[in-house]
């Protein structure tokens, strides 16, 4: 298996995810510059990832110009087709202007960008991001960002419910869903969803950001894990048992 | 010569215009032989300008100690210092002001100031890893001053957000004297392979010279002349000497010029800052004592029929001039075409050291380059200072005339929700301040920041620190001071004091009285520099941050600072960490409450002396503190600053959510103890299975030392009186600046 990370020209986390899971997680990982036109060397045992940033300067709607690159027709033929894809922060806001994910990520309901560490809660282990954890398990992850606040009409919110597509809420330390927690007045408190396939994934919050001592947190590597696990496990490898931190 | 009006001879009047004076006119028709020409002399007002020439600063500034054994590039010869890190790593560094355009536009001001300090990194070759940045401002009740701070904010934010640099540290003051000139000085710190830098320098008669990056525009035409003049109410019309930002350009700027200086092709590169075209090209060829043809109708533009004096210039921003080598010219292109961006020829390199500047086929100015520049003919000037009245009235001031309060910890309450001490959350949660993922600092607080270094074991502990207040003061201990606390910072976080970049924002040069205070500031700051072994490898210098109405800023001497850490698993933070931990400070508590924070608020004293220094104090207290931390004997350091040792404990407290019990200083007046500002003290904790050995070292320094207590439960706890618990304490710190900002908006 091997992980892909788009580079588009605002791209600013990047080298954090490929640092990341090259040299934390151990993968094999390489850079895929925007104005690339296919994923040809790409197999449904590979996962592509979208970084945070501000793909092409985002001064109209973040993502917006975005999913018309290059890159973004070979990512949307390879989600299609059932291919994995994550994308974080700026990845997230790309996938739903793709429509590769369902509602969007608009201003912060203060309008001001944050940066901080918030926690939070797994809402299911079906997923590629969290099924080596635990339900309810309560995550440290840095968010940095300025439209984060997820939305989804009511129809497409009662949808995401009952096909559990919810990943993460943000709660606070003891775990409790509460409006304080919420960092950014996200629908709902969510903060991470997957698409009705099951293999496209979004996220607000920074695991890259929290995925080693150095930096005094390594909540984040448990969701490196799982997917790294997850894919693995569809390899027909024997299944590796979960480490523990 | 033709009809063009910019092409006719020029008149001493015109000079003046341009802020030149007469004799600096005179000057320029005895170095050109001739009367210049609207271009030239406009060519020459922004290099003899202040903001370029340093001509009223530059004798002082060469008194400052410039060698130090980490030091690999000394002041002035490039773009930013350089420090070696060894493993054949350098940290490139350098802080800068962007004053004036902030007073007038904040966000645009401030966005531009982090865009044109990242370019002064990146064009030496290295990468930025960290920005920080140092703000004054005036009165908050005031609603500019509200507009001011959230326009700086968010235009710092915006832009290095967007451009991916973490911003790691800063500080934020608010004083009545930056009302109309507030300061906003941001700095870089970048990291470069020694054998990859690049130099602004430009040489190899036939060398191609490439102009790279964004489009010229007319934005910021005359910035640099704009910088060097005091904010009267007409500033408003130099409006268009604003430039505006464009993170994302800066972005594909950055990797396109890192990826280009790997192809070899590259001779010399400086970024466009002050000055635009005209600056890059004559610097260039005076550090390389060449000549260079320049043909401006080349030049990308925003606009059309743009004049040559335009395009010479304009301060657009993102932008580069390249000597290439001759033959290598396809290969700069790639990089550029991959990014998207120009790269266009717009002349080359000749003998003979002479610049002409051509608009089509037509030679519109004609000058040697060595002539513009500093340390070449730009003026030098000895400016005259005087001892202002207010120095020996604030030496009077005695505290035995200002009565202890008796009630102390309302005292404590409303200091500890001074906007000068109150946390700054509400400003920097709007930066990202982990981008890059280098700063250690985020779950474990330090006094300065810790930047590991890809890679490698080591790491860099970065601060910008200047109590302005104490150099109005007394310039001299008050510089000294600013120096010292940035070191002590970076001591108590772990590190190595390694250099200094300064950022010297001060009045009108030609008032004698804040002349004095550049003078005395940049003894204390040479004095402090020299003691702690930090050079100072660059930095700017801000003058003209006075007002008709206001008159000038506290003279503002930022330090910026870097330090290293061989290893980086050696740091040390702030925070309490068990209880039971003894409690112990290192250094002299004295009956000093001079130009303290509880001073100003409680008997709104304005002038009194800078707190006690001494610089030998100083010295010993960074070699104990060293010896600690290398002896593993300690579990948290913080020095002492604004607010005195009360605040110290309760930043330390809540950082570790944990409460403390003292006993304060019965030698000192219990005022003076909490929150006197007296110099060179550090609170540190020390497990107590470890305090005999503790003990045991800190008699063999020369530092005093005494115990004040323990870490302990929730409770802050002062000779024997409940003064509440950290979180309510936390409460009233976290909120108070944000309380402050909300409330307006509700208002509006």
């Amino acid at each position: 298996m091997k992980f892909g990370v788009v580079v588009f020209p605002g791209s600013n986390c990047d080298r954090d995810m490929m640092h990341v899971l090259g040299n934390v997680m151990g993968q094999e990982v390489v850079s895929i510059f925007h104005k690339e036109t296919s994923l040809d060397g790409f197999t449904h045992r590979d996962c592509i990832i979208l970084p945070g940033g501000f793909s092409y300067g985002d001064y109209l709607r973040t993502g917006a110009i975005a999913r018309f690159s290059p890159v973004m027709s070979a990512v949307i033929d390879f989600a299609n087709n059932g291919g994995r894809v994550f994308g974080i922060c700026n990845g997230f806001q790309i996938l739903c202007e793709a429509g590769l994910l369902p509602g969007a990520l608009l201003r912060n309901n203060n309008m001001k960008y944050v940066c901080k560490n918030i926690y939070l809660k797994t809402q299911t282990r079906e997923s590629l991001l969290t099924q080596s954890m635990k339900p309810g398990t309560v995550l440290k992850v840095p968010i940095a960002h300025g439209d984060g606040r997820y939305y989804a009409d009511a129809a497409t919110l009662q949808q995401l419910k009952d096909n559990d597509q919810v990943i993460f809420r943000y709660c606070d330390a003891a775990g409790n869903i509460t409006d304080e927690a919420n960092p950014n007045g996200s629908l709902e408190n969510i903060a991470g969803i997957c698409n009705e396939g099951r293999n496209v994934y979004g996220m607000m919050p920074h695991p890259e950001r929290a995925s080693e001592e150095d930096l005094g947190n390594t909540d984040g590597r448990l969701i490196f894990q799982s997917l790294i696990e997850s894919v693995l496990s569809t390899e027909l490898e024997p299944r590796k048992a979960i480490s523990s931190y | 010569m033709s009809s063009d009006a910019s092409l006719v001879p020029t008149t001493v009047e015109t000079a003046q215009q341009l802020g030149l004076r007469p004799e600096e006119f005179d000057q320029i028709k005895k170095i050109l032989g001739r009367v210049p020409n609207f271009t030239e002399l406009s060519i020459y007002s922004v290099m003899w300008s202040e903001h370029c020439s340093y001509k009223n600063s530059i004798k002082w500034l060469k008194t400052l100690p410039r060698k130090g054994k980490h030091l690999l590039v000394e002041a002035g010869e490039e773009n930013a210092g350089l420090i070696d890190l060894g493993d054949g790593l350098a940290c490139a560094f350098k802080i800068e002001s962007h004053n004036h355009p902030s007073a007038l536009e904040p966000y645009q001001g401030a966005a531009t100031g982090v865009g044109g300090i990242h370019r002064d990194i990146f064009t030496m070759g290295a990468r930025p890893i960290a920005a920080l940045n140092s703000l004054r401002f005036g009165d908050l009740e005031n609603d500019r001053t509200k507009y001011l701070l959230k326009g700086v904010v968010k235009g710092i934010g915006d832009y290095g957000n967007a451009f991916g640099v973490p911003t790691v540290a800063g500080e934020v003051y608010f004083d009545p004297v930056y009302q109309t000139n507030p300061l906003v000085n941001a700095m870089s710190v970048g990291i470069v392979k020694v054998n990859e830098t690049v130099s602004a320098t430009s040489h190899g008669a036939g060398n191609p010279v490439f102009i790279v990056g964004s489009a010229t525009g007319k934005d910021g035409i005359h910035g640099a002349a704009f910088a060097s003049k005091d904010i009267t109410k007409d500033s408003v019309n130099d409006l268009p000497a604003v430039q505006v930002g464009d993170p994302f350009q800066e972005k594909l700027l950055l990797e396109a010029t890192l990826e280009v200086i790997k192809t070899g092709a590259v001779v010399g590169m400086q970024d466009m800052g002050a000055a635009g075209i005209t600056c890059s090209t004559s610097e260039m060829s005076a550090k390389g004592k060449a000549g260079m043809k320049v043909w401006l109708d080349k030049v990308p533009t925003r606009q059309p029929n743009m004049k040559a004096w335009e395009i010479l210039l304009s301060e657009s921003q993102e932008r580069m001039l390249i000597v290439v080598k001759k033959g290598m010219e396809a290969e700069v292109k790639a990089v550029f075409d991959k990014w998207d961006l120009h790269c266009t020829q717009i002349g080359e390199v000749t003998d003979g050291g002479i610049i002409e500047y051509y608009m089509g086929s037509e030679l519109v100015g004609k000058i040697p380059a060595e002539s513009l520049v500093l340390g070449g003919g730009a003026p030098v000037y000895d400016r005259e200072f005087r001892e202002p009245a207010y120095y020996a009235s604030g030496k009077g001031f005695d505290m035995n005339y200002m009565q202890e309060p008796e009630d102390l910890k309302q005292v404590a309450e409303n200091l500890i929700q001074s906007l000068n001490i109150c946390s700054k959350k509400w400003v920097y949660e709007q930066y990202d301040s982990m981008v890059g993922i280098p700063n250690m600092s985020t779950n474990n607080p330090t006094d300065a920041a810790i930047i590991r270094i890809e890679d490698t074991n080591k790491a860099l502990a970065v601060t910008v620190d200047c109590n302005a207040r104490y150099v109005y003061a007394d310039p001299f201990v008050g510089a000294q001071i600013a120096v010292a606390e940035a070191a002590r910072n970076i001591v108590c976080s772990g590190g190595e004091p390694s250099g200094v970049t300064n950022c010297l924002n001060f009045g009108n040069p030609y008032n004698p009285e804040v002349y004095w205070q550049f003078v005395n500031a940049i003894k204390g700051m040479g004095k402090a520099c020299e003691a702690l072994g930090t050079p100072v490898t660059g930095g700017n210098v801000s003058f003209y941050n006075q007002s008709t109405d206001g008159g000038a800023v506290y003279p503002t001497p930022t330090i910026g600072m870097v330090g290293i850490l061989e290893n980086k698993y050696a740091t040390m933070s702030l925070n309490f960490k068990n209880d039971g931990d003894k409690i112990y400070l290192i250094g002299e508590n004295r009956d000093d409450i001079s130009s303290s924070q509880y001073l100003i608020q409680n008997f709104e004293v304005q002038n009194s002396p800078a707190p006690y220094f001494d610089i030998d104090e100083e010295l010993a207290l960074h070699k104990a503190i060293k010896a600690l931390i290398k002896s593993n004997l300690i579990n948290s350091a913080h020095d002492v600053s604004e607010g005195g040792i009360f605040v110290t404990l309760i930043e330390s407290a809540m950082a570790g959510g944990r409460g403390f019990n003292i006993e304060s200083d019965p030698n000192v007046r219990k005022d003076a103890f909490l929150f006197g500002e007296s110099q060179s003290r550090v609170i540190v904790t020390v497990p107590a299975d470890r305090e005999n050995a503790f003990i045991n070292l800190m008699m063999k320094q020369d530092s005093e030392f005494a115990v004040l207590g323990d870490v302990k439960g929730t409770q802050v706890i002062i000779d024997g009186q409940k003064w509440g618990t950290v979180n309510s304490w936390k409460e009233r710190y976290d909120n108070a600046l944000e309380s402050y900002l909300v409330a307006a908006e509700a208002e509006v």
